[in-house]
């Protein structure tokens, strides 16, 4: 190549470079553009989300309904795993923050024996640390749950946990690798429905490898969350667990204490709403619409005029 | 520093090293599929970074396409093959094929390139065919440089294949994936402990490797050299000697 080539390249690059930059910067939109206009409390309230597209979206109606009443919102979102986020909610860097009961207890009491939706946010209530409360859970959930095929289901009559038993067939499950080692992983089949299953690790957290491994048959039973959209498209079958295998995960938001019963009865009124139907349908507007998590939140918001 | 106790503690677990998935199982297939990645890339790579070197053509898109294919991000192109062949070793193999070819290709190229070419022609003037001065001349003499690059390549291998544990039952990123996700660090620092010792295991081996390589011819040449007179470093190992009548 041409010395004069390589430098045409080389601006190509620079341009290319540029742009993306200003186009991410661009997606985000600007999050001071609120239309809070006074009124309410001048404290801002900072909100935060995990680094998962639903857990943002939830967060952003959050923080789309305390704008709508008239509250400053500063939105710290897609923060990585609780382990990086705990501490700053607890250090009063961030006020508000959604969270799933079952999760969260886990992470504070490793081995809780509650599975119910009301055990776990009870026994959560007296879990947390000082200087953090958690208000009403939601209807919604979204928990680890396994799924099979809607083939695998009707060739084996598999509905339920409890029905693995009798499948002749080996069964090996799929998921991340911790759930080698979860109470609910290989080991609690086997102790709570008498299932032995081989177990395969897929690092992508019920992603499209693990979809794919289930739906090639490399795996016959996978772990996703349940409110992923995926479940619906791919026709899946999630299993039933009479036995409370999983511990239940609804969704719920932690805050601190700067959180005044004003703000509260806001966030209830939103969790109140949000259904397990609606959590899905708002997910499957992210992963199969792509769109964003701002205007899924205003679009569910003033379809549901809550305020 | 607790950190590094928790790890201690783990690697000094006596139930850590046997049974299923335990430490000596996850070094033997971690060892397995770096070898595996490395005689598949050898055998692409070297042939025609030898190619190159030897005939001169062809080293411009050459050095082209393994500087573009060490851009590539790992795990990005694992995702991709994964998504294409499903879960399992073939997708993290051919991911760390690609991850080791740039390597290896710049070694051969280099390696062959750097044979003097008064002593490639000697060998013509001599009545060796190209095959004979591929093999008798050629390789020979570059030999410590092929086997920097393959140095190179295998200490990236052996640092990526940790990457083979997102899709598969397979190798020491097994450790590192299961405690950063269950919060056991002393598990993860453990597994990437060992990772690292492995590592520099096997670069130690190469690095004898590339000193036993070295032509007799080259080293008689040297030792004669260094006894005359420190004209020439010791760390010229791997250097064309120069001969004939050049003064």
């Amino acid at each position: 190549m041409t010395t004069a080539g390589r430098g045409r390249l080389a601006a190509l690059a620079a341009v290319a470079v540029g742009a993306t930059v200003a186009l991410a910067g661009c997606a985000t939109g600007d999050p001071l553009d609120s239309g809070s206009d006074g009124g309410g409390d001048s404290e801002t309230i900072v909100v935060g989300s995990q680094d998962y597209y639903s857990n943002e979206i939830i967060a952003e109606i959050y923080a789309q309904a305390l704008e709508e009443n008239g509250f400053t919102v500063d939105r710290q979102f897609r923060i990585g795993q609780r382990e990086v986020y705990i501490p700053e909610i607890e250090g009063g860097a961030i006020d508000v923050f959604p969270e799933y009961t079952g999760n969260l207890l886990a992470f504070y009491v490793e081995d809780t024996t509650a599975t119910t939706s009301d055990d776990v946010y009870a026994e959560l209530e007296g879990a947390l640390p000082e200087g953090l409360r958690v208000l009403d859970q939601s209807p919604a959930t979204d928990q680890d749950s396994y799924h099979v095929t809607r083939a695998f289901s009707e060739e084996n009559g598999v509905t339920s946990l409890a029905d693995l038993e009798d499948v002749t067939t080996p069964i090996t499950l799929g998921g991340n690798s911790e759930l080698a080692t979860r109470p609910y992983g290989p080991e609690g089949l086997k102790s709570v429905y008498g299932v032995d299953v081989a177990f395969t690790p897929i690092e992508d957290s019920g992603g499209p490898l693990t979809l794919k491994a289930l739906v090639d048959n490399q795996v016959q039973m996978v772990n996703i969350y349940s409110a992923d959209p995926n479940i619906a498209v791919n026709d899946l079958v999630t299993l039933e667990d009479p036995e409370g295998l999983f511990l239940a995960s609804n969704v719920v938001p932690v805050v601190s204490e700067k959180v005044t019963d004003e703000i509260a009865e806001i966030i209830n009124t939103v969790s109140a709403a949000l259904t397990a139907e609606d959590l899905v349908a708002l997910n499957s507007l992210s992963v199969n619409e792509q769109q964003s998590a701002d205007q899924i939140a205003s679009d569910w918001l003033g379809e549901k005029a809550l305020f | 520093m607790s950190l590094f106790l928790d790890a201690i503690a783990w690697l000094t677990d006596p139930a850590n090293w046997t049974g299923a998935g335990s430490i000596p199982q996850r070094i033997v297939e971690h060892l397995w599929i770096s070898a595996v990645v490395l005689v598949i890339a050898a055998a692409i790579a070297l042939p025609v970074g030898g190619a190159v070197g030897h005939t001169g053509r062809g080293r411009e898109p050459v050095v082209m396409v393994s500087g573009g294919l060490r851009a590539l991000p790992t795990l990005g192109v694992l995702t991709l093959f994964a998504l294409w062949l499903g879960i399992g070793l073939r997708a993290p193999v051919i991911a760390l094929v690609i991850l080791a070819i740039p390597p290896l290709l710049a070694g051969a190229y280099a390696g062959f390139e750097s044979v003097d070419r008064r002593t490639i022609d000697a060998a013509r003037a001599v009545g060796m065919r190209e095959l004979q001065i591929v093999g008798k001349v050629e390789l020979p003499l570059s030999m410590p440089i092929v086997v920097g690059g393959i140095r190179s390549a295998t200490l990236q291998i052996i640092a990526t294949a940790t990457l083979a544990a997102y899709v598969a039952d397979f190798g020491l990123g097994r450790f590192i994936f299961a405690g950063l996700k269950t919060r056991d660090y002393g598990e993860m620092l453990g597994g990437s402990l060992l990772v690292i010792i492995l590592a520099l295991l096997v670069d130690g081996c190469f690095a004898v490797t590339q000193r036993l390589v070295v032509p007799a011819g080259v080293r008689a040449t040297r030792t004669r050299e260094l006894r005359s007179g420190p004209t020439r470093s010791r760390a010229a190992v791997g250097k064309p000697i120069t001969e004939g009548n050049q003064q």
